[in-house]
C-alpha cells in the first residue's frame, strides 16, 4: 500500500465515525489492515504531514484528524 | 502580601519537614522580584495562581485541572504532557500549566553548570519550578503555556544536546543506576546499555504505536536500586554465573570489629559488636551460608543473589566474575491497584556491544504484545490473560525450571497436544481394562 492510498483510506474512514474524534494506535492499524510495524510508518508520515494529529492524555497516546474534535478536553470527557 | 489567601496550604508548612508549599512561595517571591532581570514568556505570577488553585482544589476537595490535549513538539507524540486549568479567569497565570519530560542522563550525572543552565531556560519560559526527578527517572519541568513548547524544545535540543523524555503510549525515558560508573557490584555497564538502547528505540520513544506505557529500567546488581523488578516492563538486573568471591581474611576484620558492617551505615547508634551469625548467616534466604572455626563457607549453587551478606561486608564478599544480566518482564506498578512483580524470562544473558541479542528479545516481545496487547494492556496483563507460554513462544525460548516461581502455584506451562505421543484422544475400552471405573 503506498501514502496516498492509506491517507485515503484513515482520512475516509475517520470521516465517517462522527461519534468519536480520537482513535487508538490499533484502530488505525485495523483500518489500514496491517501489522503495527508497518501501519507505524504510514501513520507516522500523516502526522508528519499534517494529516492526523497525537492527542495525549499522559499516560494513553490517541490520533485524531488534524484540528479535529475537542482540543483540550479531560481523558474522560473524551470517551 | 501573597495574591491569593492560602490558609490550608500554609498549614503543610507547620511540619518538621521541608515543604512544596514554602518551595513554590519562595519561587514566586524570586520572580516578583526578578533580581536577575529575566524576560519572563509566561506569566510572572504563575507560582501565585498554582498556590491559589491548588488552595481551592483542598477547599473543594476535587482537582481543578484538566489533562492532556494535543500539545506537544511537532513530529513527537510524547515528552509533554497537556494540563489546563478550569478556573482560567480566577487563575490566568495557570491557565496552561504543561509539563515536559526531559530525558534524564544516564545515571543521572550532569554538572551543576547544565543544571544552572537548564534552570536559565526554565526560568524564563516555564515557572522555575522542576521535579528532579521524576518516578519515570526524567527531569521534569513544571508547568509552561503552548506557545513555548516549541522554543523550549529548540533550545534544548540545539543549545544543550538535549532531548525530550517518553510519555502516553510510547517507550518511556530508559532509566537506570549510576552502574560500574561508582558502584562495585555492577555485573554490566548499565549506562552503556541504556544508552545504546534509548538511541536505538528513538523512534519508539518519540512516535507512539504501543498499546500503553511500556519501561525498561537497567539495573547493575540484584540491589535493584531502580526497582526494575517492580516496575519495568523489561527489567535488566545484574547477576553472575560462577561463585562469590571470598576473602577469609577481610571475614575475620569484619567479626574482630577491624570493618564496620555494612560500609559503615547505620552508625548513628551503637548496636552492639558485629555478629556475623544474627546479622548474615540466620538471614541468608536460602540457608546456604555457614561459619565455622573462623571460616565462612558459601554453597553458591544455591544462592539466590539476595545481596545481603555481599552488602553488609563488601570488603568481604564480592559479586562473581562471571557476569551478565537477567531479563525479567512484566513488572507493573500501578498507583490504585494491580501492581505486579517480574517474571523471569531470561536467567543469564552476556551484556556485550552491540547487544543483538537483547535487541532480540525486546523486538519479540514487542511484536507479541503491539499485535495480542488490548488498548490500555501492560505487557504483564497480556501475559496473564494469554500466559507465561505464549510468551516463550513469542521470544522462542524454551521452558525452564529457573521460571518457575513456585512450583504448583503457577502453572504457566502446559503441554501440548503435538507434544504428547497419541494426542489428546485415548481408546477409552483399552483404558478401562486396566482401570476399574
Amino acid at each position: 500500500m503506498d501514502q496516498a492510498e492509506a491517507t485515503e483510506k484513515i482520512v475516509a474512514a475517520l470521516q465517517k465515525k462522527k461519534s468519536k474524534t480520537k482513535f487508538y494506535f490499533n484502530e488505525l492499524a485495523k483500518i489500514l489492515d496491517l501489522k503495527p510495524r508497518a501501519a507505524k510508518k504510514l501513520i507516522n508520515i500523516m502526522v508528519t504531514d499534517e494529516v492526523l494529529e497525537y492527542w495525549s492524555s499522559g499516560s494513553t497516546s490517541l490520533y485524531g484528524l488534524k484540528g479535529v474534535g475537542k482540543q483540550a478536553a479531560a481523558e474522560h470527557e473524551d470517551e | 502580601m501573597a495574591k491569593h489567601e492560602t490558609p490550608l496550604l500554609d498549614q503543610l508548612e507547620s511540619g518538621p519537614w521541608p515543604s512544596f508549599v514554602s518551595d513554590i512561595k519562595q519561587e514566586a517571591e524570586a520572580r516578583a522580584k526578578n533580581e536577575k532581570g529575566v524576560e519572563y514568556q509566561i506569566p510572572v505570577d504563575v507560582c501565585e495562581d498554582l498556590l491559589g488553585i491548588l488552595e481551592l482544589s483542598f477547599k473543594h476537595g476535587r482537582t481543578h485541572w484538566k489533562h492532556g490535549g494535543i500539545v506537544g513538539v511537532f513530529g513527537y507524540g510524547g515528552g509533554v504532557i497537556g494540563r489546563y486549568c478550569d478556573q482560567p479567569e480566577m487563575f490566568p497565570g495557570v491557565a496552561h500549566f504543561h509539563t515536559m519530560r526531559v530525558n534524564q542522563p544516564g545515571g543521572k550525572f550532569y554538572t551543576s553548570e547544565f543544571l544552572r543552565q537548564l534552570c536559565d531556560v526554565w526560568d524564563m519560559r516555564g515557572s522555575g519550578l522542576t521535579n528532579m526527578h521524576g518516578s519515570t527517572g526524567d527531569i521534569i519541568l513544571l508547568g509552561t503555556t503552548t506557545p513555548q513548547l516549541e522554543e523550549i524544545f529548540f533550545e534544548l535540543t540545539h543549545t544543550y544536546n538535549q532531548d525530550l523524555g517518553g510519555s502516553g503510549s510510547n517507550l518511556r525515558t530508559p532509566a537506570d543506576c549510576v552502574g560500574e560508573a561508582r558502584c562495585e557490584w555492577s555485573c554490566y555497564d548499565t549506562q552503556a546499555l541504556c544508552y545504546d538502547l534509548t538511541q536505538e528505540y528513538q523512534d519508539e520513544l518519540h512516535r507512539p504505536a504501543f498499546p500503553y506505557k511500556f519501561k525498561f529500567k537497567f539495573d547493575g546488581c540484584p540491589n535493584c536500586c531502580v526497582a526494575s523488578i517492580a516496575r519495568a516492563d523489561i527489567a535488566f538486573i545484574g547477576t553472575w554465573k560462577d561463585d562469590i568471591r571470598l576473602d577469609q581474611e577481610a571475614v575475620a576484620a569484619y567479626v574482630g570489629g577491624e570493618f564496620p558492617p555494612n560500609g559503615g551505615s547505620h552508625s548513628g547508634r551503637d548496636w552492639g559488636p558485629f555478629d556475623i551469625k544474627k546479622e548474615v548467616i540466620d538471614l541468608c534466604p536460602t540457608g546456604c551460608m555457614q561459619y565455622a572455626d573462623g571460616k565462612l563457607a558459601i554453597d553458591n549453587k544455591e544462592c539466590n543473589r539476595c545481596m545481603h551478606c555481599i552488602s553488609v561486608m563488601p570488603r568481604a564478599l564480592r559479586i562473581g566474575n562471571d557476569r551478565g544480566c537477567s531479563i525479567l518482564v512484566g513488572a507493573k506498578a500501578p498507583i490504585l491497584d494491580g501492581a505486579q512483580m517480574g517474571s523471569l524470562l531470561i536467567p543469564f544473558i552476556k551484556v556485550e556491544e552491540p547487544y543483538d541479542e537483547i535487541k532480540e528479545v525486546i523486538e519479540n516481545i514487542w511484536d507479541w504484545w503491539m499485535e495480542e496487547g488490548k488498548n490500555r494492556e501492560r505487557l504483564g496483563e497480556l501475559m496473564k490473560r494469554q500466559g507465561f507460554q505464549r510468551l516463550l513462544e513469542a521470544c522462542n525460548l524454551k521452558p525452564d525450571p529457573r521460571m518457575v516461581q513456585e512450583p504448583r502455584t503457577n502453572p504457566y506451562i502446559f503441554w501440548k497436544e503435538d507434544e504428547v505421543p497419541g494426542g489428546f484422544q485415548r481408546d477409552i475400552n483399552e483404558f478401562r481394562k486396566h482401570h476399574l471405573r
